[in-house]
């Protein structure tokens, strides 16, 4: 068995950790259970940047690691538990599939995405190349989980696991992003927040419910 | 030589299958302290035993044969289970005789043979808690077998004595696909031996009851090998996740690190103990149809922790 230095092994310790997370997210039934596991996501994230970053010497992605810890922890939250609060939503309907099947469909992707990843992090150079299959595995999980759930909210949610997800391959795969691209997408997705979020206010007003079946239906009955 | 490797291995046996009983009465008498009683004493098991290996047994008048001897293959199982699992050392003869596969064998003889006394007599009460037994069984061992795997393959090889010296064998390193492994193995032994998010041991309530209903008709020397084993399982399943998990003093060689290694391996137990018992006292029970849930959880974290070793290598 080779010896892996401290730092790698901290980081695939964080990719474990987001890989689990991810499915806790994608069995959770209560809304509110699922904001605090998307900040805990966006915890170990900035926890596994700050490591990258020190076992790497790029001090640029200690700025980003602080940009991860401000948005995905702190801010967007803050926004999203705001907002349920204005839309007084506690409860999270039944998602599509029962947990067993969710798990079990979670699990084949995972699979899918270690077998997708293992060519492409050969080539790789970096440390953390080994963890280039959880991140994609956790895009793939955020994808399911956009898919499986009827509710705006946690469909939004979804989508910024995604994006959780789509960082941790860019620093497992490159050591991270140049700064400019992360200032864009951090900025699109805060204010892609904002912008759903007037959209919930919206849908709610036309169907009194924040099922997006309603949106399905192209023409009143 | 090996008339001392012989002994050293009866006398684990009997030491493991003589403390069982009081490790249950260790998990009863902290769940008593946690919920701020005084509770019956360490020796309470002991006493119970003999007061039921002194009675007449009275059997059903349409039992078979089959309802009579499962008590002692369930007994025997779990008496074989207990040489098999490196206890005190990793050393002995019969730890290399079978693997972690034949000691899921092993429980599922013992499960099966209580599952087909339960519903030999044909009253109600029997068979409805041979099926939720066999329903937990079947989600439970999967995951069981995938810990299993996980630790084998970071040891390269099925035999519980090489799981055990795997960890201890290399520098310290962190091992998240074991951490994975360890919370899946957790849920299935609550969910194996009866614990309480699953079943509740200490129920009275017929219609929630898993474990219980399929002993109801059983009495005297009968109900005592079957609540030892019930026992002797909970003590089995322990000592594999010590194995597997916790594997540090134990002596690699029989002799007199045996007797050393004893402390150690009380004091893991007490501390198992303990954390079980907090366990059960913060949880509450499920409902029967969120143990298939329960137990896809553990099968999907034993799995994660297959693929995360298989992926990283850690």
């Amino acid at each position: 068995m080779t010896h892996l230095p401290w730092s790698a092994q901290f980081i695939h310790l964080a990719a474990a950790v987001l890989l689990l997370l991810s499915f806790a997210m994608l069995t959770q039934r209560r809304i509110l259970s699922l904001l605090d596991l998307f900040a805990t996501q966006g915890a170990v994230l900035a926890a596994s940047t700050a490591i990258v970053a020190y076992s790497s010497g790029r001090a640029e992605l200690y700025y980003s690691a602080a940009l991860t810890f401000a948005l995905k922890v702190l801010l967007l939250p803050y926004i999203l538990h705001r907002l349920l609060r204005r839309l007084n939503v506690r409860w999270e309907a039944e998602p599509l599939l029962n947990v067993p099947t969710t798990l079990l469909v979670g699990l084949l992707l995972v699979i899918f995405a270690f077998a997708l990843a293992q060519p492409i992090s050969q080539l790789a150079t970096t440390l953390t190349r080994s963890t280039l299959g959880i991140a994609i595995a956790v895009v793939m999980l955020s994808l399911l989980m956009m898919i499986t759930r009827r509710k705006a909210v946690s469909q939004v949610v979804g989508f910024l696991a995604l994006e959780n997800g789509l960082f941790f391959a860019a620093t497992s795969a490159t050591y991270g992003m140049p700064m400019v691209v992360e200032l864009g997408i951090a900025l699109d997705v805060l204010v892609g927040v904002l912008i759903l979020g007037v959209f919930f206010f919206q849908i709610r007003e036309q169907f009194d419910s924040l099922d997006l079946r309603h949106l399905e239906a192209l023409k009143e009955e | 030589m090996n008339a001392a490797n012989l002994l050293a291995q009866i006398v684990v046996v009997a030491l493991a299958v003589a403390a069982a009983p009081l490790f249950m009465a260790w998990v009863g008498q902290c769940r008593a302290w946690l919920a701020n009683r005084r509770g019956p004493g360490l020796l309470q098991p002991y006493r119970v035993l003999r007061k039921l290996f002194h009675k007449d047994a009275v059997l059903a008048t349409r039992a078979s044969s089959l309802f009579r001897i499962a008590p002692y293959v369930q007994f025997g199982a779990m008496a074989c289970a207990a040489a098999i699992i490196p206890l005190l050392g990793t050393d002995l003869p019969f730890a290399t005789a079978a693997d972690a596969i034949a000691l899921v064998g092993l429980f599922a003889v013992a499960r099966v043979f209580l599952a087909l006394a339960a519903m030999d007599i044909g009253t109600a009460f029997g068979s409805l808690g041979a099926r939720r037994e066999m329903l937990v069984g079947f989600l439970a061992e999967p995951a069981l077998l995938m810990v299993f795997f996980t630790a084998s393959l970071i040891a390269h090889g099925t035999a519980l004595p090489a799981m055990a010296t795997a960890i201890t064998g290399h520098p310290l390193a962190i091992y998240p696909s074991l951490a994975f492994a360890a919370v899946a193995f957790l849920m299935v032994l609550l969910a194996e031996n009866a614990r309480i998010p699953v079943d509740n041991p200490a129920t009275h309530l017929e219609l929630t009851m898993i474990h219980e209903a399929m002993v109801l008709e059983y009495s005297a020397r009968h109900l005592a090998l079957i609540e030892w084993s019930a026992a002797l399982k909970l003590f089995n399943y322990c000592a594999i996740g010590f194995a597997l998990f916790l594997p540090w003093g134990l002596p690699d060689r029989v002799g007199s690190g045996m007797l050393a290694a004893l402390p150690v391996v009380a004091l893991k137990f007490a501390a198992a103990g303990a954390g079980l018992a907090l366990l059960e006292t913060v949880s509450a029970k499920m409902r029967i149809f969120r143990a298939p849930e329960f137990l896809a959880t553990a099968f999907l974290l034993a799995v994660l922790g297959l693929l995360v070793r298989l992926l990283l290598g850690s």
